[in-house]
């Protein structure tokens, strides 16, 4: 009796171009968004995944065939791609949008289902948000799209032989354990790993490295926003607070602004 | 419920970044634009601001106060791929200029000074010397080691009695049954407490010309006769181990000589040109650490009811402070251009570190002073930033003498013109 082969696994890790995490956030003059010609980087959220998708590769309890980055964003995104490739992704993938245009998650998830697809991706590890419009769906639309298990905002993730993914995720009041068999797509949460910087070898390297570019239109995509910006406004200033004597006044005190 | 969840990320978010890498990103005034850097190098700074903020710049404090280099930094310069810049990438190094290696001394001195100057002594003085001079077999034996930061180097130059005067050195080299014996001393040794790989200057015929008889050697820590000295107490720097050498009839194997016998002085002028300008970056980083600083201070700081960095006497330091900074960096940048064309010019090596280091230990002491008590108070960090600006008014040679091949280089000039009746 042979032994089979044990399964390469080919992941695919969807990274943003989002406004800088350090970034001082402005409306837009034409208050329908915010002013975007500031410092980009990748998500953080997207950092943790790409993070993530090395150590599975340098865990080794898994054959880690490929690791791709795709990116679904204006021509800069290629910066973002690069990042990627300079942590330790393999090849990038990107999928060019015309400057300024909005793409919803529901656009990038069927983007992102048909590279998959065509790709032969057997896990899928993402950000469980952008934190430029905190939506926090690509994830479970593209879950939903390709009928596949989720894991979503996970703070562990184990490959085991034979393809069995556990997945530890925060929830309210705790931790929930899920098991799962591949393919999945998994979500990052913050604390599931710290990211790397990419070293300057690296980073050079990263420049070779093969990025795949890809028009919309060639994936059959539609990228029509279905949700229109009414305004967009500054949250309202912080009131400041005061100081009270005695637990009684508290209670007085909120009596006063009937929350009790 | 949902907008409660939401905040709640949003908190945590926050703290999460802001802790980790709270130091990395912030404003800053450096201005790439004004900088001129390419796209690349861009990156590159970038790159090592946030190493150097992240794996350094936490541990500076107490560095100083240990006057220790910990041994882990090495090793992680050397992962980061810093210890050779400007080495090709067949000898595994990045293979870029030295504008680059400028500004990784820069971003890294801007960390900590001292870490930093030990950083220049390996990654030039040593690595960059051996790049440009060594034999194939000696960069296969020394360089993977000294990139990986498992081997730190020095340079060797300076003796009790020779010290601007560097020709006038008494270590002598020689050659006896296809061996060099050195006898002799050296001081002030950056790295030397901790340094497994040494490159020294010696006289190796004294019956020439001084210029004409001295010759490279390296040498390696564990060679019979050869001692390092105690660590010894300096002002600043207090991160970076200074020692004396003793050579006590070391041999040396034929082999080990760096360049040509006899030709050690050009191998170490040229030497000091390139050295004046990569270490021309760490009065740069000095200044903008001071800047940082202050800036940072000055907006918080209120007296009278008002930010004192928003007082005309205050206003006037900071603007003074960038302008000094940003003056400093356009020199050395353009000296460190020119070089990366092939135009080293001794002239302005030294213009682009007499400079900067006068303008770094001003820029240290209106920090000290921005900061009023507190920057007296070594809590804070602008006594150290102030002490370790001072090594660069003396260490790797002094104002004195930059300014002195900068007046020279203009007498040669002149010299030259009258010898061929010319001079107006």
């Amino acid at each position: 009796m042979r032994p089979t082969l044990p399964r390469l696994v080919n992941i695919l890790v969807p990274v943003k171009r989002s406004i800088d995490y350090a970034v001082k956030i402005r409306v837009a003059s034409d208050g329908k968004g915010v002013d975007t010609n500031v410092k980009h980087s990748m998500n953080p959220f997207d950092e943790i995944a790409v993070e993530e998708a090395i150590r599975l590769r340098e865990k080794k309890s898994v054959a880690v065939d490929s690791i791709t980055a795709i990116s679904i964003g204006p021509a800069k995104a290629v910066d973002t791609i690069r990042t990627a490739l300079a942590m330790g992704a393999d090849a990038g993938i990107h999928v060019v949008t015309p400057e300024n245009a909005i793409v919803e998650p529901i656009a990038v998830a069927s983007a992102l289902k048909k590279v998959i697809e065509d790709k032969k991706i057997d896990l899928v590890i993402m950000g469980k948000q952008a934190i430029d419009d905190d939506s926090g769906s690509t994830g479970g639309i593209l879950a939903g799209k390709l009928g596949w298990s989720q894991g979503s905002f996970a703070s562990k993730l184990e490959l085991k032989e034979g393809g069995q993914v556990d997945i530890t995720r925060e929830i309210d009041g705790g931790l929930e354990q899920i098991s799962s068999k591949l393919p999945v797509i998994v979500t990052t949460d913050l604390r599931l790993n710290e990211p790397r910087y990419a070293s300057l070898p690296n980073i050079m390297k990263a420049k070779k490295k093969k990025i795949e570019t890809i028009k919309p239109e060639d994936l059959g995509l539609d990228l029509t926003p279905r949700l229109e910006t009414i305004s967009v406004s500054e949250p309202p200033k912080r009131q400041g607070g005061g100081k009270v004597e005695s637990v009684d006044e508290l209670v007085s005190k909120m009596k006063e602004a009937g929350v009790i | 419920m949902i907008q409660t969840i939401t905040s709640i990320i949003a908190h945590r978010t926050a703290i999460h970044f802001r802790s980790s890498v709270s130091a990395v990103r912030r404003y800053t005034s450096y201005n790439e634009a004004v900088a001129g850097l390419t796209e690349a190098q861009q990156e590159f700074r970038n790159a090592v601001h946030d190493f150097a903020q992240k794996e350094i710049a936490p541990r500076a404090e107490e560095i100083d106060k240990k006057n220790e280099l910990p041994a882990d930094i090495f090793p992680k310069l050397g992962e980061m791929g810093l210890l050779g810049v400007t080495v090709p990438e067949k000898w595994g190094g990045l293979g870029l200029g030295y504008l680059e290696h400028t500004i990784a001394m820069e971003e890294l001195s801007r960390a900590s000074a001292s870490i930093a100057l030990s950083y220049g002594a390996h990654s030039n003085l040593m690595v960059n010397q051996l790049n440009r001079w060594g034999t194939d077999k000696q960069k296969e034996k020394y360089l993977p080691k000294l990139l990986t930061g498992e081997y730190i180097g020095s340079l060797a130059m300076s003796e009790p009695n020779a010290g601007s005067d560097v020709v006038s050195m008494r270590t002598k080299a020689e050659l006896k049954d296809g061996k060099w014996i050195l006898n002799g001393s050296k001081c002030w040794i950056t790295n030397a407490p901790v340094s497994s790989t040494f490159l020294i200057y010696a006289k190796s015929d004294t019956t020439v010309a001084p210029s004409k008889g001295m010759t490279a050697f390296l040498i390696e820590r564990g060679y019979k006769g050869f001692e390092v000295g105690e660590k010894l107490d300096k002002f600043g720097m207090r991160g970076s181990p200074t020692a004396e050498l003793f050579f006590d009839n070391v041999e040396i194997p034929e082999e080990n000589v760096l360049g040509q016998v006899g030709k050690g002085a050009s191998v170490l002028m040229s030497g000091l040109d390139l050295e004046r300008l990569v270490l021309s970056g760490g009065p740069l980083g000095i200044m903008q650490a001071a800047l940082d600083l202050t800036l940072d201070y000055t907006h918080e700081r209120k007296q009278f009811g008002k930010k004192i960095g928003t007082f005309q006497l205050i206003q006037g330091k900071l603007a003074d402070m960038y302008t000094k900074l940003s003056a400093s960096r356009a020199y050395v940048y353009a000296v460190a251009r020119a070089c990366d064309a092939g135009k080293v010019s001794r002239q302005d090596c030294a213009g682009a570190i007499l400079y900067s280091s006068d303008r770094a230990v001003e820029v240290a002491m209106e920090a000290q002073q921005c900061l009023g008590g507190n920057g007296y108070i070594n809590d804070y960090p602008a006594g150290r930033l102030l002490r370790d600006s001072r090594l660069y008014t003396v260490g790797a040679g002094t104002q004195e003498i930059r300014r002195m091949l900068i007046g020279r280089g203009f007498n040669e000039v002149y010299e030259e013109a009258e010898g061929r009746g010319i001079a107006q």
